[in-house]
């Protein structure tokens, strides 16, 4: 019971300095966030209306990731390698930003200001790259 | 929390309601191919059959592709290397005539790799391709003990730069995907596209539900076996002149 309260009293103090740093962590300043390459079309910016997307996009990929990886449904504007082909961009040199540290990346300049971890790079990768079906010849459907 | 769930409803719903509309972009796909936008079935079942007779000594064209295919090009120890496909050779004893096999996951009907994964990572598709849901696997490689024909590998490095429709990373367990996101766009698997450039056709591949296929056709006319028939897997990738 007395560890019970003296660990309460602990957590308690805890909370207080986290709450006083917090009032101080002004400092922190804004992410600045690298634009896209691309419009997704004439009326909208991105495949979503952007507060959508700044909101949910965490819940869309797993939605879509679900669809993709267990029912084999692959379209061709909801998808992380178009994610990442228009929102990823070079530096002056060509250069693409690692997104493992720093804040240049597109997804990383955010989550570090958020301090949100970012795993889906552990597997795929976080860089425009040729793929297979770069090559393959879009059609238009009627 | 009210408020993102109802957004997120919201676009469920409209998604959902996206039809494929005049103008809209689409790859162009073979006739086999499903409808990439739609889910897949369990009226396909994908195999495989390969020809021994066909496969010759000294070539490798189909494990080299399946390496570039998925970018199995990491700088690790050859114990701890990824192997998607591997060439077996098996020898008469009696006679010394040597046969060669590429060996990779069987793509079983009845998977214990499946059987046996505690968070269901390990999972067939409806179309009979088996595959890891990276995203759920834990890496405790009950699979690899599971499954007999030891086409599990597990990847011990960090890794970077990997194929964009090929992901993969540390702490995982992979094997033959059946270049599951090419058979959606109705390509072929990379290692049968290589085979055939070598002017080999040892393989071919095809949906063993469609009577009408070139496999079907081919598995009615001759004599096939399975790996280990005894275990009654029933895989999805047969073999002649065994
Ligand atoms: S060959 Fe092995 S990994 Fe492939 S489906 Fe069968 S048991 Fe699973
Ligand atoms: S290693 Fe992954 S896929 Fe294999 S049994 Fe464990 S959780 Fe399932």
């Amino acid at each position: 019971m007395k560890i019970l309260m003296i660990l309460g009293k602990l957590s308690l103090g805890l909370l207080l300095i986290m709450t006083v740093s917090g009032v101080s962590s002004g400092e922190v300043s804004m992410p600045e966030i690298p634009k896209a390459k691309n419009n997704f079309s004439a009326e909208q910016s991105c495949v979503e209306p952007i507060d959508l997307m700044r909101r949910e996009h965490g819940l869309l990929l797993k939605h879509y990731r679900h669809d993709t990886m267990r029912r084999g449904i692959r379209t061709s504007e909801y998808s992380l390698i178009a994610c990442v082909n228009c929102h990823v961009t070079a530096d002056e040199s060509g250069n693409y930003p690692t997104v493992h540290h720093g804040s240049d990346h597109f997804c990383r300049s955010c989550h570090t200001y958020a301090a949100v971890n970012i795993d889906c790079f552990q597997c795929h990768t976080s860089k425009p790259q040729e793929s297979f079906s770069s090559d393959m010849e879009p059609v238009q459907s009627d | 929390m009210n408020v993102s769930t109802q957004n997120r409803r919201d676009f469920l719903k409209k998604s959902a309601a996206i039809t494929v509309a005049p103008g809209v972009l689409l790859y162009s796909v073979s006739p086999k191919a499903h409808h990439a936008e739609k889910p897949v079935t369990s009226e396909t079942r994908w195999g495989m059959l390969i020809d021994t007779n066909k496969c010759v000594d000294n070539c490798t064209a189909c494990l080299d592709a399946c390496v570039e295919e998925h970018g199995l090009t990491e700088d690790v120890p050859v114990e701890i290397k990824p192997v998607w496909i591997r060439k077996v050779t098996v020898r008469d004893k009696q006679t010394g005539r040597e046969t060669f096999l590429p060996l990779m996951c069987q793509h079983c009907e009845n998977p214990p790799c499946v059987d046996v994964c505690p968070t269901g990572a390990s999972f067939k598709r409806a179309d009979g391709i088996v595959l890891v849901d990276r995203h759920t696997c834990i890496g405790c490689r009950y699979c690899m003990m599971a499954c007999p024909y030891k086409a599990r590998s597990f990847v011990h490095e960090a890794l970077e730069n990997q194929k964009p429709h090929s992901p993969r990373g540390k702490g995982t367990v992979e094997s033959c995907n059946f270049c599951v996101y090419r058979i959606d766009h109705g390509m072929g698997p990379a290692c049968i596209e290589a085979c055939e450039a070598e002017g080999h056709e040892a393989m071919i591949y095809g949906d063993m539900n469609d009577p009408e296929s070139e496999i079907s056709k081919k598995l009615k006319e001759m004599s096939s076996s399975v790996l280990r028939p005894d275990l009654k897997l029933n895989p999805g990738i047969r073999y002649q002149g065994l």
